[in-house]
């Protein structure tokens, strides 16, 4: 049985359909991110499975029981878990250490008990030589790690973190994004985190539920997300990439200028009609011979219509010869290619991915 | 993995009984507060206008009331003369305020920190005080203006009668003028520099560019002062009882007040209070839209680099002029007040010989009266703050919460006394609970009722300044970790408000210390406060211990006004919320 189960769950706010049907379950000790543009309703749906928001269709259940549903919802506090808000909402009248243990107390826990476990928390957060301090003596990163400690230090049954790490700055939230993911592999608390920022829901989930409009685009492993898109919204929204259309006719399928056939392609393309493909600028190469022909692979003439040189890597947009296709390409920083120029570019169909 | 077995199942009712126990305490919390707004706020308007419309005895449905409260030219001539006190006072206001508030605001006029100062200061002195201190200098003859004017010339007689209209409309200009500057400063505060210098670039020159781009920039700020400042003086009370009734003419107050002589006669004065309400209100949405209007955005957006403006010579102008008006308002008043207050007879000048304890003395051993009167106006205000912060901080947290349908309603009632002139409110309070059944007439309760109802606008606003400046997500932290509402209410909320609930205590205490024309129709023989003595005193014509008895109501207030510096930053009380 999962530990946290989301199944159909609809919030509607007057006319606005905020969160549309979604069905999401988290093992124990899962990390799973929803991670989508600002309004697609993962905030809602974060605050509904803490007990804020009442749902206005399906359900929420953990362990089998049932927490929300539109009937009725148990409230927040009587749900243990534990949350990290945008703001840290660290009391500011009280010190890091009696923040830590609030929790703690109100779970009526001996006084020798808390204190030995909010000692044994800050140490791990790195924290505990500022334990007397106020937070408003404190910078962002440090009121972060309290939040953190504050939330797992009751060993909560699922962690909530609602865009965390959006207030600091680049290199900080660099770091947090490992300090959380290895304060999972520490504890192992059953996590859903909200974010907006890929990178972030890369580092940290072992799941990332991609949200857009109220609903789950795709739910899947970093990587799967990455290299096997399912929809065009998924494709775009994580990492860059290009959208070539082609036709299948059954056995082979052609596109603006060239053909693949179909049997090269890994994952399923339509047999019939039209498909769509998500090609990311790197799994293409630029070179200034055609390639010899391997299995499936293709090589396309291109001319080179801009380029931005970018230390890592170039950044090139090339246009077919034959055709109207205009496609973004990413070489290495020694490629180097005038604008003008004729290319080479080669697809790779494993590289391809066939959205929806 | 977790140590506390997850009890969920012991809070597992039915989902549908859980949904209607809540619904059923916020219904009933709303009720309550609904009730308590209606007491409070919604039947005094009501009684108000219901009795307008009845017969004495019977209750009778009539226009007889109207028929007489308008039927009477002297009664149209107090309206007529409101009007002309209104816009004079309006005028006048503008012409002291908006000046000074562009210097401070955008030049470097010299000592700007002690105008500001004394701009304050003009702020929390009750216009009576202002009125006393002007009659002093300014009555016929014998005023200090008037025998300095004849020592001068060698005249038989001196130039100033403050028993005029004119003298009335000066009077309450110098105290009023406070709002026009708040208004006019806290928008030129907002005006970027580049506004001016890109009329600068194309040529224009200081004056110009003065002229056409920041006084326009700023107009809807000027016209909402112009507003309040019309609204301040058709209200007030105090300041037209003590001129316009020896110089023997009437407006809508002092008419209204003639209306409560015996036989007091409520229905009337209902009846003529209406146009005072109807004006207010009407006055009051005006200056919304002209606030409210787009198109100013620069003004209402975040203020750019500020640069002061240079004046060159001309200010030691701007200074003389803001000291000017610092001294009508502020200097002139206060010091003969001060005189009289220690003078065995303010007539006879400044001299050793003349100075005495014996006024303070009087009032606070001598007098039990005087005593039992200072005595309540300091409780009955800090009840009144208590009272009025408590309810508006509850209402503020619902509303804010969204924790009852409907909870627009609740704040439209807290904010709805804010247009309500407090003669007028007064009346409304006598015409509700004065009578059978609550028969309240002349107890402390009636009191601090009324002021409650009349200050609970200033406690919600700033109540719910207050509650907009925490993150929820500070309560939210507490209720996921297992924390009710009322743990969060008391261990996060009220610990983290109590700097702004202080200040707003402050704002209300001390309005009412010195509140006036609602006291004045609601007091009894047992529950007089300062304001009322000093109006009595002043028809006694004893100008010594009335001065005296101002000093002590300053001294607390500037001494409660100064805690409330330290506590919530300066100036507190002029900014605009």
């Amino acid at each position: 049985m999962s530990r946290l189960k989301l199944s159909g769950l609809s919030k509607r706010f007057g006319a606005f359909l905020a969160v549309d049907g979604i069905d999401l379950e988290l093992q124990s000790g899962e990390f799973v991110s929803l991670l989508g543009p600002s309004g697609c309703g993962k905030t809602t749906t974060l605050r509904m499975i803490a007990g804020f928001v009442d749902p206005t269709l399906g359900t929420i259940e953990m362990d089998g029981q049932v927490l929300s549903s539109p009937a009725g919802s148990i409230p927040p506090d009587r749900r243990q878990m534990s949350m990290i808000f945008q703001s840290y909402a660290i009391w500011p009248n009280m010190t890091v250490e009696q923040n830590v243990a609030f929790g703690l107390e109100l779970r009526r826990i001996p006084d020798a008990e808390v204190k030995r476990r909010v000692g044994e928390m800050l140490e791990v957060v790195h924290m505990n030589h500022l334990a007397d301090r106020y937070p408003a003596e404190l910078s962002g990163g440090q009121q972060q790690r309290v939040a953190l400690a504050r939330a797992i230090v009751i060993r909560p049954s699922v962690l909530l973190l609602d865009e965390p790490l959006s207030n600091l700055d680049a290199t900080l939230r660099e770091e947090m994004r490992f300090e959380i993911r290895r304060l999972h592999d520490e504890f192992r608390v059953t996590t859903v985190y909200v974010t907006h920022d890929q990178a972030e829901a890369m580092v940290t989930s072992d799941r990332i539920a991609v949200m857009n409009h109220g609903h789950i685009e795709q739910v899947d492993h970093p990587r799967a997300l990455y290299n096997n898109p399912k929809t065009r919204f998924v494709a775009g929204f994580i990492g860059r990439t290009n959208f070539i259309e082609g036709t299948s006719d059954g056995s082979e399928i052609s596109f603006d200028g060239f053909a693949l056939p179909r049997s090269a392609f890994e994952r399923d393309v339509p047999s019939q009609g039209k498909a769509v493909f998500s090609v990311r600028p790197h799994s293409m190469r630029l070179s200034s011979v055609p390639s010899t022909a391997r299995d499936g692979c293709t090589s396309i003439g291109v001319i080179v219509l801009e380029r931005a040189f970018l230390g890592e890597h170039w950044d090139y947009v090339v246009k077919s010869r034959e055709g109207a296709l205009t496609l973004k390409v990413t070489t290495s920083p020694l490629d180097d290619f005038a604008v003008g120029a004729a290319a080479w570019l080669e697809f790779e169909p494993r590289h391809m991915a066939s959205i929806a | 993995m977790t140590d506390n077995s997850l009890d969920v199942r012991a809070v597992q009712f039915s989902g549908i009984a859980s949904r209607l126990r809540r619904l059923d305490a916020s219904i009933l919390l709303w009720l309550a507060l609904i009730a308590l707004l209606a007491f409070l706020v919604l039947n005094p308007i009501l009684r108000l206008i219901i009795s307008s419309l009845q017969e004495t005895d019977s209750g009778r449905l009539t226009f007889a009331n109207y028929r007489v409260a308008y039927g009477n030219v002297r009664h149209l001539q107090a309206l007529a003369n409101s009007l002309e006190l209104g816009i004079g006072v309006a005028l006048l206001a503008t012409c002291f305020g908006v000046p000074i508030a562009w210097a401070i605001s955008r030049t470097d006029m010299p000592g700007k920190a002690f105008i500001r100062l004394m701009v304050f200061a003009a702020f929390v002195t009750p216009p009576y005080l202002g009125a006393i201190g002007w009659i002093l200098l300014a009555g016929p003859n014998s005023g200090w203006l008037n025998r300095v004017w004849m020592a001068l010339t060698g005249a038989g007689h001196g130039i100033f009668n403050i028993y005029s209209m004119t003298g009335l409309i000066v009077v309450i200009a110098v105290t009023s003028f406070p709002y026009t500057f708040v208004f006019t400063s806290s928008a030129l505060d907002l005006v970027s520099s580049e506004m001016e210098d890109a009329a600068n670039i194309l040529g224009a020159r200081t004056l110009r560019t003065t002229l056409r781009i920041t006084l326009p920039l700023v107009t809807p700020a000027i016209i909402g002062g112009i507003i309040i400042s019309f609204l301040e003086a058709i209200a007030l009370f105090g300041a037209p009882a003590l001129i316009a009734l020896p110089a023997r003419f009437n407006v809508v107050s002092t008419q209204l007040w003639q209306f409560f002589e015996y036989p007091v006669r409520v229905e009337e004065a209902a009846a003529y209070a209406m146009p005072l309400l109807a004006i207010t209100i009407l006055m009051f949405w005006l200056q919304r839209r002209i606030l409210g209007r787009r198109g100013y955005t620069s003004v209402t957006g975040k203020g750019g680099e500020r640069r002061m403006i240079a004046l060159g010579p001309w200010r030691w102008v701007m200074l003389g002029y803001a000291l000017l008006v610092c001294a009508l308002s502020v200097f002139l008043p206060m010091l003969v007040l001060l005189q009289a207050a220690f003078a065995k007879a303010w007539g006879r000048g400044f001299s050793i010989d003349n100075l005495t304890f014996h006024n303070f003395y009087y009032l606070l051993a001598e007098q039990t009266q005087a005593k039992q009167t200072i005595l309540n106006t300091f409780v009955y205000s800090a009840v009144t703050a208590f009272a009025a912060i408590s309810l508006s901080l509850a209402i503020a947290y619902v509303v804010s919460r969204k924790l009852v349908p409907w909870s627009n309603v609740l704040a439209f009632l807290c904010v709805a006394p804010f247009v309500v002139p407090g003669i007028v409110l007064a009346i409304g309070f006598y015409a509700a609970y004065a009578p059978p059944p609550l028969a309240l007439y002349g107890t402390a309760t009636i009191l601090i009722l009324g002021f409650t109802t009349r200050f609970l606008p200033i406690a919600y606003t700033s109540s719910a300044a207050g509650l907009r400046s925490i993150n929820p997500e500070m309560e939210e932290a507490v209720r996921i970790l297992g924390g009710s509402r009322l743990l969060a209410i008391r261990k996060v909320l009220i610990p983290l408000l109590k700097k702004s609930l202080a200040g707003a205590w402050i704002l209300v205490f001390i309005p009412a210390t010195r509140e006036l024309s609602s006291a004045v129709f609601l007091v009894g023989p047992n529950t007089r406060v300062i304001s009322v003595m000093l109006f009595d005193l002043s028809e006694e014509g004893n100008f010594e211990v009335l001065s005296a008895l101002g000093v002590i109501l300053l001294i607390a207030t500037v001494a409660i006004a100064g805690i409330g510096s330290k506590i919530i930053g300066r100036d507190f009380m002029l900014r605009r919320s």
